[in-house]
């Protein structure tokens, strides 16, 4: 088995198998699929994309056509045992709002960025003085559908602010390495940041 | 039949007819006693007949859905663009059923029928029927054609709200469903879109309170009015712009009220065509039948509730141009579905060609509609 992104297989070690899960953002369905052939996991993705979608439904997927940033209002409370945002959340609208809502229709909230605060992006901006450009953000910022970026510092203080209590964390490279560096300083040297939460128990 | 159509077209087809003397209660509280059901089949059902596929037909469609009746034949069934060999519902692959509805003007019995009572046609004495009575009546035909469960059942607009209904009336009798440009119940916009058209019919001189066969006569006005006034429903703003704009027929305005704009040809063009083919009476029970559809009433309004008896896998098309039946009342069934966690897909196509989107070959419908046909085909017998 070989998934083509990093954070796929680390999301495939955090959802319980035989769970329901929403993917926000599934593009080709790959994870769905992963996910419900390996670990018996069923559910439905939500994309907008023309041609993901043929893909999706190609691959035998359940999806669902929605532009994200209207919400999950067509979705009833804990309908879900996960919620999988992955690599989207930059390019939503309103996170915070969808970050709320992830926790409204699911018990446990799964979302994946591109971390702002990586060290390649710290130079290009701090030192080079332009916009990153590199694996993880590739494009430029005026054709970029990420609108909202991030460090893993930023994301936690929103999840304080939000109530929501993170369960766990990783930081990740493009090749999915973790090594002690990714470790001790994953807001400097992770590519890819990955938190798994859930709403602070009242 | 044009010859270079050889490839992709079923070619030449024959229709067939059933007839059914087992009584049939309705919704409305009549019996029909016995009736006929027209039907077409293209492509060969396999050794498990595990192949078979339903189409069911809107408001003004008929069994007809693919190929030609004579070499002669200008035109080729409703669903031509869709239905064929290599086409997206592939008769290669699959055995597809287009019936004729009960109430019908097309073959299967209807007001234009014979009344056994009183040896003269049925007219406005024919009885009401519903989605629900359609389905039955054609759960007996696929009885008798020897399918114990449909591949897929397929259908749009009215066609959609009779897959909604076999998925909930016969859940086992049906793998995939597959509901386009639909909707779980009319708006009252709908409604009252189909009471004019009623309106024009019945106050039509000529409609002799539906008896108009005995006077050798049709409703024809009110027809035409109807006609147009639906067929501008199933169109959209944008499309019409595009289509006539103020286009003139001749260069100048005449100040008269003969044709002078190009979108009013076409309207009297559609009219002209719908009138020599389609029953007053049976227009009129069609617009009934949507009407009355809302299977979600018998359980408080609730649509989740009554698609809670529904297996099949669902596939759910809507078109952003349709406003007759927009995305938003697709919206509702494919909640309606994964509140039940059915499984489903759900494929909102950019289109400005209005309502009547779901019977033209556009190129991301086919796409979808294309892949998840592969996908049901891969689960038949080869």
């Amino acid at each position: 088995m070989s998934l083509s992104r990093s954070d796929f297989q680390v999301i495939c070690d955090w959802i319980t198998p035989y769970s329901r899960v929403l993917d926000l953002g599934c593009g080709n369905g790959e994870l769905l699929n992963e996910l419900s052939s390996n670990q018996g996991v069923s559910g439905y993705g939500i994309e907008i994309d023309d041609k993901n979608i043929s893909q999706c439904i190609k691959a035998g997927i359940n999806v669902i056509q929605r532009d994200l940033d209207m919400g999950l209002s067509d979705f009833d409370e804990e309908s879900f045992d996960f919620v999988i945002l992955s690599l989207t959340l930059q390019a939503s609208s309103y996170p915070h709002r969808l970050l709320g809502e992830m926790l409204r229709v699911g018990a446990e909230g799964i979302v994946t960025f591109p971390n702002f605060g990586n060290i390649t992006s710290r130079i290009q901006l701090g030192l080079g003085g332009r916009m990153p450009v590199n694996r993880t953000l590739p494009m430029e910022w005026y054709n970029t559908p990420n609108v909202h970026l991030c460090t893993l510092k930023d994301f936690e203080e929103l999840c304080e602010k939000l109530g929501i209590e993170i369960l766990e964390r990783r930081a990740v490279s493009h090749n999915n390495k973790t090594g002690p560096g990714l470790k001790l300083f994953p807001n400097l040297f992770g590519e890819i940041a990955l938190y798994r939460f859930r709403k602070k128990p009242s | 039949m044009p010859e270079v159509q050889a490839q992709d077209t079923v070619g030449l087809v024959k229709s067939s007819t059933l007839l059914f003397d087992q009584p049939l209660a309705l919704a409305c509280g009549e019996t029909l006693n016995a009736y006929r059901l027209v039907y077409e089949t293209y492509g060969e059902l396999n050794s498990t007949r595990d192949n078979a596929i339903l189409v069911c037909h809107a408001l003004s469609g008929t069994h007809h859905l693919a190929g030609y009746y004579s070499e002669d034949d200008p035109k080729p069934g409703w669903w031509e663009n869709l239905v064929g060999p290599g086409k997206v519902i592939d008769t290669n692959r699959f055995f597809v059923v287009g019936v004729n509805n009960l109430g019908g003007c097309h073959g299967s019995t209807g007001p234009t029928a014979t009344n056994p009572n009183t040896d003269k046609p049925y007219g406005p004495d024919f009885p009401m029927v519903t989605v629900a009575d359609w389905v039955e009546s054609q759960n007996r035909l696929t009885q008798k054609l020897g399918i114990e469960q449909w591949a897929a059942i397929i259908g749009g607009s009215l066609g959609g709200m009779q897959v909604l209904q076999w998925s909930i009336d016969y859940p086992d009798r049906l793998r995939h469903a597959i509901v386009i440009a639909a909707s779980p119940k009319l708006t009252a916009q709908n409604i009252a879109f189909n009471e004019v058209a009623r309106q024009a019919i019945r106050t039509d001189p000529d409609f002799h309170d539906g008896h108009y066969y005995e006077h050798n006569t049709i409703p024809e006005k009110g027809l035409r009015i109807a006609r147009m006034l639906g067929h501008l429903t199933y169109l959209s703003d944008d499309i019409m712009a595009e289509k006539f704009g103020r286009d003139l027929r001749q260069n100048a305005i005449n100040f008269d009220y003969g044709i002078e704009f190009q979108v009013e040809s076409y309207l009297r063009h559609q009219a002209d065509r719908f009138v020599g083919t389609f029953d007053a009476n049976t227009y009129l029970l069609m617009t009934k039948a949507l009407d009355y559809f809302d299977p979600a009433a018998e359980v408080g309004s609730d649509l989740s509730a009554v698609l809670a008896k529904a297996c099949a896998d669902f596939f759910v098309v809507s078109f952003t141009g349709d406003w007759r039946f927009s995305p938003q009342r697709s919206h509702e069934i494919v909640k309606a579905l994964h509140d039940n966690d059915l499984n489903v897909s759900y494929a909102e196509i950019e289109s400005h060609h209005g309502h009547d989107a779901f019977l033209l070959a556009l190129p991301q419908y086919l796409s979808v509609f294309g892949a998840y046909m592969d996908r049901i085909a891969s689960e038949c017998t080869k």
